[in-house]
């Protein structure tokens, strides 16, 4: 267990130096210059020079990476002479915008960021599960039917459509809800659900359909399975029967998926973030794009590659809980 | 239903087949027959891809351009909303006009088809085909291109990938945004393609008639392209017709963000982009383009599920 935790912790290292390779690669090939942005209009070339020494931008592009990725782990010094500037452990640099630290930028979003994915995480696999039991149960039917036309009509629908409806019939229409203002958790968690319900219906009603489909096929091969009709013989209750020996069977390929969407959420959903209006990473990165300001973009994409992968890792993990078997 | 052997009655040398044994395609038209939705997604895609095909014949049916304005058609005493009801249909405007510019929307919606699509469909064949390649390559071969394919194949997903898109999409300037955004799609669509056909491949590698073409003395390009390519395009044809509806996702999404197709060439993503401002006032303008991305990813989903359940009957999964 302790040698296969270790190896793999070694391949999630490996995969994000690779991501932020090709992000680096990617983003400073691009004809953009953000010295020359920085200096501004009348720009002599000696402080253009002078600037573009102080970003680390005059060193070849392997050795401003290695600088990059040793900064992660040990922090150092941006600049030279006056300018120099301590950036601590885990040094993502500082933003071209506001000369505000990375690391502290995306800590300070990614409460927003991920209540929104872990409310609609939670949403998504409640209203998934239970329709995909409920038409599992009652295979061939009216309901089985309708419900799984149902979630891949809600699948179908794009997210921002859904969000403007949902906005449109719950608070402008009906006023049963405000409009979404994050409020953090630890102030007020009942007016920090009440704010978020619209954003994480909205990504719920997407993700749901994956689940419900999974979750009813499963059902349906294991509910045939002999031990279904032992633990019924012995008399345990259907619902025992259903959820603890019914569904728990066909948990593994649900986990897997929930592993990858939950950790693909985490670092930010662009567009429900910015229909909502809710300063998350997001919004955050989107902002940087249009700016073209580069450490953000790549402190947010390593961000949301590193919560992919540990979810995957943590997936990984949760196979020996939730299936016996699996053994490592 | 199960079938015994995967399709290889679609190999060029036909097996020594039992005359009841139906071909995979005669199960398609089958279960297409028996599924109304099924048949109605059909219809649907096919229209759709009727309308993208030949945008530049049916577009301009409507008698206006895509690109053409009509002050006419629009109150600039009302903030430039269309005259009329419903977002101002008329005999001449057949789904109304654009707010504002009074561009006429059934143009817009077809060339919005034409690019839509264009860039779905080329970054599915991009997917396929490279996702079967490395498939196949890393099921066979096994070993070390197995490893170094397989490792590929994680990195790629743990990308994350809509945010990597976006950034490239926004970063490169002076491209073809067309062709830019087939590739970036593409880029990161072929592992999941690929881990299919792989197992596919794993489990039909042994099998007895590729044994016994081996032995034949066939080497492996040929034992690929012949014996293990047709038993894997089931499944793959299948995946494909359920990718499809990702990526008009991916691209109306992409849109939708400003960093698809510039405007003023027309994107369903771009054009619901634009509309979100008057879902209220101007309500058929916004549900036009909404209602053809939707119809489009669910009949795309439906379609695929069906040629699932007869192509990849065991393959299960969502």
């Amino acid at each position: 267990m302790i040698l296969y935790l270790g190896r793999r912790l070694l391949g999630v290292l490996g995969v994000l130096i690779a991501v932020a390779a090709v992000t680096f690669a990617v983003f400073h090939v691009l004809p953009s210059d953000p010295a020359a942005a920085a200096c501004g209009k009348s720009c002599s070339t000696e402080r253009l020079e002078a600037i573009r020494a102080n970003m680390g931008l005059d060193t070849p592009l392997w050795r401003q990476f290695a600088d990059f990725v040793t900064g992660i782990f040990t922090g150092r010094t941006l600049g030279t002479g006056q300018y120099a500037l301590r950036c601590d452990f885990p040094c993502l640099g500082y933003s071209y915008e506001n000369s505000q630290g990375v690391w502290d930028l995306l800590v300070d979003r990614l409460p927003v960021s991920a209540s929104l994915a872990v409310g609609a995480a939670a949403l998504w696999l409640l209203l998934g599960l239970s329709a995909g039991v409920t038409a599992a149960l009652r295979k061939d039917t009216l309901t089985d039917r309708v419900l799984m036309v149902g979630a891949v009509a809600a699948a179908s629908l794009p997210v921002y459509f859904t969000s403007v409806m949902l906005i449109y019939g719950l608070i402008r229409v009906t006023g049963l809800l405000p409009y979404p203002q994050y409020v953090p958790f630890g102030t007020d968690p009942l007016s920090w659900a009440s704010n978020l319900l619209l954003p994480w219906l909205a990504l719920a009603l997407l993700y749901a359909a994956m689940y419900a489909r999974q979750s009813r096929n499963s059902m349906i091969e294991s509910m045939a399975e002999p031990y279904i009709r032992t633990a019924r013989a012995k008399g345990l209750p259907r619902r025992t029967v259903v959820v603890k020996h019914g569904l728990r069977s066909g948990m593994t390929p649900i986990l897997t998926i929930f592993g990858m969407d939950l950790g693909g959420l985490l670092a930010g959903a662009v567009i429900t973030e910015s229909i909502f209006g809710l300063p998350g990473i997001g919004r955050l990165f989107y902002g940087a794009l249009s700016t073209g300001d580069q450490p953000v973009i790549l402190g947010a994409t390593l961000l949301a590659a590193t919560f992919i992968v540990v979810a995957n890792l943590a997936v990984d993990l949760l196979y020996a809980v939730v299936d016996p078997r699996v053994r490592y | 239903m199960t079938t015994t052997s995967p399709p290889t009655a679609t190999t060029g040398a036909p097996p020594p087949s039992v005359p009841t044994a139906r071909s995979p395609w005669r199960l398609v038209r089958a279960e297409l027959r028996r599924r109304p939705a099924a048949r109605v997604s059909l219809g649907v895609v096919a229209l759709f891809a009727l309308l993208a095909a030949a945008a530049p014949l049916i577009g301009p049916l409507g008698g206006w351009g895509p690109d053409e304005f009509d002050k006419s058609a629009v109150d600039p005493y009302l903030g430039g909303l269309p005259i009329g009801p419903l977002g101002g249909v008329s005999a001449e405007h057949w789904l109304g006009v654009e707010p504002v510019t009074g561009r006429d929307l059934f143009a817009r919606v077809v060339h919005g088809a034409q690019v839509s699509l264009l860039i779905a469909f080329s970054a599915t064949a991009i997917v396929v085909v490279a996702g079967t390649a490395a498939g196949i390559a890393a099921g066979y071969f096994g070993g070390r291109t197995d490893t170094v394919l397989s490792r590929l194949m994680d990195l790629t997903m743990s990308f994350p990938s809509l945010i990597f898109m976006i950034a490239m999409m926004s970063v490169a300037r002076d491209v073809n945004r067309i062709v830019l955004m087939t590739a970036v799609i593409g880029l990161f669509g072929w592992p999941g393609i690929a881990r299919i056909v792989r197992g596919q491949t794993l489990s039909l590698k042994h099998r007895e008639y590729v044994d016994a073409a081996r032995v034949g003395g066939s080497g492996p390009v040929r034992i690929l392209v012949r014996d293990i390519l047709p038993g894997v395009t089931g499944p793959v044809v299948a995946y494909t017709t359920l990718i499809v509806p990702g990526m008009i996702a991916t691209e109306a999404a992409l849109s939708y963000l400003g960093v698809g197709v510039r405007p003023p060439t027309p994107s369903w993503g771009q054009m619901i982009a634009e509309s979100v401002a008057y879902y209220e006032t101007d309500p058929l303008y916004f549900a036009v383009p909404s209602v053809c991305l939707f119809l489009t990813v669910l009949a795309f989903t439906l379609l695929g599920d069906a040629l699932r359940d007869v192509l990849d009957p065991r393959g299960g999964g969502a």
